[in-house]
């Protein structure tokens, strides 16, 4: 076992691992943060998407050892300080850019991390950023147009409606 | 994953040492590696990470030679190629997802030689140098079949040297599951020739188009390249796409990279 200590939504965190131990499982196992969901566990869902020194990145496709010293954000940290949904978090409940909500976490860290650098992304740059992230309830509709209301432009010109 | 210790070493030295001990292994990005460690299709004793080694996150260009270090991520080549070698940069721009691309390194992925990456076609369709702790490699001596490579057990990528070409093109024809080329071909136009480089088709891993490359040679335009096959005898078949398939596929996306790369 070593000792892995690093910034988790802005406070610190440390905890015992082994060399195998992956982020994934020491955010949820041991800082108790289930808000990272683990869908497929093979890197192809995106469920598990974090900030890591302001990357989007795999929880579960990353040692924990690896984001020593680090700063990491997760779904925990996303909502303002007041408790209530920060902008993209809003958008997905006004645009029912969910349904079971699985792969939520996932896509508003995708979307986040996008939005950082591109604030204002078309439709197809949204469809493409989240390459990695996998919905099988909304057929992604709702949340490209959720991360273009996120971003301040208009949704009305989506297709599909 | 079976249990393995973990080592972080901050220079390349360390690395090599650490690297010494029977079945440690160099971790990248780990994007490949994990998952095949989830898998528990390898058993490591020891990982020795490559992140934490300032010297093998380095990119630098000058003289048309671009110089990118081992442990630099697909992300980083994407935004720091763009201007200078904008060909590369397209390709490390489509490899996986965004996430990958964050974590997934250069070094690893042509360490790893997956038969169907995508940087081992910019490797040997730029003539590239694999430069190691050891040694330098030329790309054209580098790739030695499916997952093989020239990498003695323990040596490391620090970096990898791209002569940047005239023009130069890849095209990839995604298998819509892995994200992976089906087919993927680098095209590129260097003062001395062209070179063709194709991913994902053949048995034998990446390999040199020479008769595309002697036809563009002569003119590179994509009619050049009329009449002009692949042999589907030694073409990857699988549930994908048949041998022939990629056979033909291989004509497809040489034409398009060459008609691309303008």
């Amino acid at each position: 076992m070593a000792k892995v200590s690093m910034t988790v939504n802005g406070k610190a965190a440390s905890g015992d691992v082994e060399g195998r131990t992956l982020l994934s499982s020491f955010l949820r196992e041991q800082l108790g943060l289930t808000g990272t969901h683990v869908g497929c566990d093979t890197s192809q869902c995106g469920a598990c998407v974090v900030h890591v020194d302001g990357k989007a990145v795999k929880a579960c496709t990353m040692l924990a050892q690896e984001a020593e010293g680090a700063e990491v954000a997760t779904i925990e940290g996303q909502a303002n300080a007041d408790g209530s949904l920060n902008t993209i978090q809003q958008a997905f409940q006004d645009h029912h850019g969910l349904q079971c909500g699985f792969c939520t976490p996932g896509m508003v860290m995708s979307a986040a991390a996008l939005l950082k650098d591109n604030p204002k992304p078309t439709e197809a740059e949204i469809r493409d950023y989240l390459e990695g992230n996998l919905c099988r309830c909304t057929g992604y509709h709702n949340i490209v147009k959720a991360i273009m209301a996120a971003s301040g432009q208009d949704v009305s010109s989506i297709a599909a409606e | 994953m079976y249990e393995f210790e973990f080592e972080k070493p901050s220079t390349v030295t360390e690395a090599v040492a650490a690297l010494a001990d029977e079945d440690a292994q160099a971790l990248g990005g780990g994007q490949t590696l994990i998952p095949t460690l989830k898998q528990r299709l390898a058993m490591p004793s020891k990982l020795v990470s490559l992140s934490g080694i300032a010297q093998l996150k380095e990119l630098s260009g000058n003289g048309g030679m671009l110089t990118i270090g081992g442990a630099v991520t697909h992300a980083e080549v994407a935004a720091a190629a763009a201007v200078s070698y904008p060909a590369l940069a397209d390709l490390a721009s489509h490899i996986g997802d965004p996430a990958v691309r964050n974590r997934g390194t250069i070094g690893g992925s042509l360490a790893n030689n997956d038969p169907a990456a995508c940087y081992p076609a910019a490797a040997l369709g730029s003539g590239a140098t694999i430069v190691t702790n050891a040694r330098e490699i030329t790309a054209d001596d580098y790739f030695r079949g499916l997952f093989e490579t020239a990498l003695e057990e323990g040596e490391i990528i620090t970096a990898v040297r791209f002569p940047v070409p005239e023009k130069a093109n890849y095209q990839k024809f995604l298998q819509p599951a892995s994200r992976f080329a089906l087919v993927g071909v680098f095209a590129a136009k260097y003062a001395a020739g062209v070179r063709v480089a194709v991913t994902g088709a053949s048995e034998e891993g990446v390999f040199r188009w020479h008769e595309a490359e002697a036809a563009l040679d002569a003119s590179f335009a994509p009619d050049a390249l009329d009449g002009l096959s692949v042999d589907a005898g030694g073409m990857i078949g699988d549930l994908h796409g048949s041998k022939e398939y990629r056979a033909h596929l291989v004509g497809v996306m040489t034409k398009r990279a060459v008609a691309a790369a303008g």
